[in-house]
């Protein structure tokens, strides 16, 4: 009773509506001073709750310290400290103030002692304190565990909570919570409007407890055939977003597909090169990446941004050096093609292995793209997958504008189109198959930047994406940058659909051999070229 | 009549001939004969590397029949070499009997470790020789055969082609990591005692398996030879350089491409197969892309459409290999890659090419 009593009374106390900080402030420094003075447990009690009610700051870390039990007062002075243990005796701070007060001897301070009904009434007065924190997200949180608490007695603080709180979310949660703990509560109609209000949560605790009652033949039929069908009502709430979820990631694989696959699909689609070297070129724009972090240690968040036009830069020239010194010697060769940029992926390979050792590097993840958000309770996307399923979709927009809109893309289409018409127009053609490939390689150095916030940056990063980036264009068509996002993004949510029927390798496998037979069939793939470009 | 037809203005194929007669009887004298301390001796080690060379100069010859012939750049030859080498591994891994480490006279070891307590039934078998090495033809030549029939009857040409041989490879090498296939795994097939009865670490038993690969790749060579002149051999390098007219002469060019595909993967298994008790293992590295395409690089250095200059060309690329990997490993990577951009830049027709070219300005 005197728990219920002493929570009554905290509600009461915040009910008060304080007029300004100095008051809670008076108020905190009243009940710590009578704290340092208490002489009983109820002295305690009361003082106790005169700080909880004051909504300052402190109060929580005051109370938190006081029933963990490192909570003493001076033997000169009576000034409350927290303690840690020191090499001898004990380093005190102050309380209030948190002020370093230097080492004192054991005997120097004595412990606010506190007993068990004591601590029962600071664990709930330490809810109640969350219960208010100014974070919404704090509050919410803090309300949730309420909830799954089991303890009726909470609901009239809950019922209390809710008609002060202005935040309507907040409200909802409240409201959620009130109907979790009614589960258990002794009226059947109570219990019955809780078992429907609760349907639409997915949370672990509403399901246990659900799954019980739904099983529990004590239970009268009525709630048990609530619980059954609010169960599958969850249930189906799961599984959607589990659908979601899956989507999802399988977007997310999709979209590092795309990226990988673009800057092939202009080197291979419109110039019909065979450049294996590709996958190299991304892992030069990762290891860009990381060096470019490795500069400016203190900007993390921004390097991305500096990474980016560098990585851009650097494959993009690599990629120029490697036409002008060897495709170009070798067009109309496309097999030898092949076999002469594959030299060159070893070679980039054994260089940066040579320069940044075998082992993978770290690359930091800036703080704006950690975490994830919460779409809703059960649904929650990572930040960094969904940024790079925006960053894929805006290069290959910038790469549409590009081919379309300027006139570099005009004399790069006339060029695939046909050769010695565009040379006869005046276009320098070298000129433009050397700035197609490195704009090809530059995408893949973009491509890379991205990757090393997935993945670990090592100097086999490459290879393990070749394949499936070639396997993309094709499923595409060849020269079709729309078939290229369309099968790129298919290929992953299709793979990771299959996952958790079959675990990560087979659904890989699967998908190579549905590639292998889908290329038998369609050798042109999904949006195959029409018109004389595509007979040559 | 029949060797006229096979090695007629053929000079390197008689060299070819003339060095594997040599090896067979120089190195089993060297190796049993001549006493360990003498310097002619030569290492069991030794005869143990220049088997695995004969391997790779078989695999890279069957490589040379489809891609300087047939036209068909593979990926994938890798993966009929493995297969074979698997289906050779599969049956000395069933000779070891009850002497692995867990002594299950029934299961390989890493059956026993997963907690398997029957033989998968493509295990069943193995333990026959005969069984075994129809497997090791049947299963490469069975996998080309139908995904030569797919391909080449829906005219997947070229580039598409090498980069589905590729995949087919990818493909079989991440199933084959996988412990469920039942493979071993990571760690492939090894440990192996014996093979008929032989211990494989004596001597005598390496002697005889470096002439079965010395047989092997003579046989293999004449045999290509032997395709290569016959009517099929004019079609198909006929298909080679001009395919649409070909076909429009009343061919079916996918039919003897598919055959030659089969024959070349059918080759390539069969130097797997030599390869395993050689050098006591076989893992699923064996699939992976790099060693496909390591393989096209030893052929296009050698002379592609020759058949003997991929031989020379495995041998050479090699050689450097095991010496530059011992002595400058860092280098191997960066050697390797040059030779690819080199050879296709700068050497089209490979070693043999560049011989002849020295040999026609001498004449001139």
């Amino acid at each position: 009773m005197t728990k219920l009593a002493t929570t009554v009374a905290v509600i009461f106390a915040w009910l008060v509506p304080w007029a300004a900080a100095s008051a809670a402030e008076e108020d905190f420094h009243q009940g710590v001073a009578a704290l340092a003075g208490a002489e009983s447990y109820a002295d305690k009690e009361a003082a106790a709750a005169t700080i909880a009610g004051s909504g300052y700051p402190r109060a929580e870390a005051v109370l938190t310290a006081l029933l963990e039990g490192e909570l003493y007062t001076t033997r000169d002075g009576g000034r409350l400290v927290t303690t840690a243990d020191a090499e001898e005796g004990y380093a005190i701070r102050d309380a209030v103030t948190e002020e370093d007060l230097g080492s004192v001897g054991r005997r120097d301070v004595s412990r606010v002692t506190v007993n068990n009904q004591l601590r029962g009434t600071l664990r709930s007065m330490l809810a109640g304190l969350k219960l208010r924190h100014e974070d919404p997200a704090e509050r919410s949180a803090a309300i949730r565990e309420v909830g799954e608490s089991e303890d009726l007695a909470m609901l009239a603080t809950l019922e209390q909570l809710l008609t002060t709180e202005q935040d309507s979310d907040v409200r909802d949660t409240i409201a959620m919570a009130i109907a979790t703990l009614n589960l258990d509560s002794t009226d059947a109609a109570a219990r019955l409007a809780a078992i429907e209000a609760v349907s639409r949560n997915t949370s672990a605790h509403v399901r246990t407890k659900l799954t019980a009652m739904a099983g529990d033949d004590a239970a009268d039929d009525a709630t048990q055939d609530a619980a059954k069908s609010a169960l599958v009502s969850i249930q189906r709430r799961v599984s959607f977003y589990e659908l979601v979820q899956t989507a999802f990631f399988g977007l997310s694989l999709g979209s590092i597909l795309v990226l990988a696959a673009i800057g092939l699909s202009v080197t291979f689609g419109i110039m019909g090169v065979i450049n294996m070297a590709h996958g190299e070129l991304m892992m030069l724009g990762a290891y860009t990446t990381y060096v470019v972090q490795q500069l400016m240690p203190n900007a993390i968040g921004a390097s991305l941004f500096v990474a980016m036009p560098a990585a851009f830069l650097i494959a993009a020239l690599v990629g120029i050096a490697i036409e002008r010194g060897i495709v170009r010697t070798l067009y109309a060769r496309p097999l030898e093609t092949l076999l002469a940029t594959f030299g060159v992926s070893l070679v980039l390979q054994q260089t940066v292995r040579s320069i940044f050792s075998p082992l993978n590097r770290s690359v930091i993840t800036p703080d704006w793209l950690a975490g994830s958000i919460e779409i809703v309770p059960g649904l929650e996307i990572t930040l960094n997958r969904l940024y790079i399923l925006g960053f894929s979709l805006l290069v290959f927009a910038a790469l549409l504008v590009v081919l379309r809109y300027t006139r570099f893309g005009l004399e790069m289409r006339a060029v695939t189109q046909n050769r010695a018409m565009a040379r006869a127009m005046g276009i320098r053609t070298d000129r433009v198959d050397a700035l197609t490939f490195g704009l090809g390689a530059g995408i893949a150095g973009l491509a890379g930047v991205a990757l090393s916030q997935l993945t670990n940056v090592g100097p086999n990063l490459g290879q393990a994406y070749i394949v499936d980036s070639f396997m993309v264009v094709v499923f595409g068509g060849v020269g079709s940058l729309w078939g290229t996002l369309v099968s790129g993004l298919s290929l992953g949510v299709a793979s990771k659909l299959i996952e958790p029927a079959a675990g990560a390798v087979m659904a890989k496998i699967f998908v190579l051999i549905f590639l292998i037979v889908f290329i038998q069939k369609r050798p042109r793939g999904l949006f195959p070229q029409k018109g004389r470009a595509a007979e040559s | 009549m029949l060797t006229k037809r096979l090695l007629e203005h053929e000079r390197g194929g008689y060299i070819l001939l003339a060095v594997l007669a040599a090896l067979a009887i120089v190195v089993p004298i060297a190796n049993l004969v001549i006493p360990e301390g003498s310097p002619l001796h030569m290492s069991t080690f030794m005869v143990q590397l220049l088997g695995k060379y004969l391997c790779y100069a078989l695999l890279a010859i069957s490589l040379d029949l489809v891609w300087g012939y047939a036209g068909i750049l593979s990926l994938g030859h890798g993966a009929f070499f493995a297969l074979g080498g698997y289906a050779m591994g599969m049956y000395l891994m069933r000779q070891i009997g009850a002497r692995g480490v867990y002594g299950n006279p029934e299961l390989p070891d890493f059956m026993v470790f997963l907690n398997w307590d029957a033989l998968p039934w493509y295990w069943y078998g193995f333990d026959n020789f005969w069984f075994a090495m129809l497997m090791v033809v049947l299963v490469p030549g069975l996998l080309a055969f139908v995904f030569g029939w797919l391909a080449f009857r829906s005219r997947v040409t070229g580039v598409y082609l090498s980069i589905i041989t590729q995949a087919l490879t990818y493909a079989l090498m991440l199933a084959f990591f996988r412990n469920e296939m039942g493979f071993g795994g990571n760690n492939g097939l090894t440990d192996f005692k014996d093979m008929l009865g032989y211990n494989l670490q004596s001597d005598a038993t390496r002697i005889v398996l470096f002439l079965c690969s010395v047989a092997a790749l003579a046989f293999g060579y004449l045999a290509c030879r032997y395709v290569v002149t016959s009517k099929l051999g004019r079609v198909v390098a006929a298909i080679r350089d001009a395919e649409s007219r070909v076909r429009f002469t009343g061919f079916r060019a996918e039919t003897y491409k598919l055959w030659v595909f089969t024959f070349s993967a059918v080759l390539a298994g069969i130097a797997g197969a030599l390869y395993v008790p050689q050098v006591g293992i076989i893992n699923p590295t064996e699939f992976q892309p790099l060693n496909s395409i390591e393989l096209v690089v030893w052929v296009a250095l050698g002379g592609r459409g020759t058949l003997y200059g991929a031989a020379l060309g495995a041998a050479l690329v090699n050689y450097a290999k095991s010496v530059l990997t011992a002595a400058l490993p860092e280098v191997w990577l960066f050697v390797l890659g040059a030779l690819f951009v080199l050879v296709t830049i700068a050497l089209p027709k490979g070693c043999v090419g560049l011989v002849e070219r020295v040999r026609r300005l001498r004449h001139a």
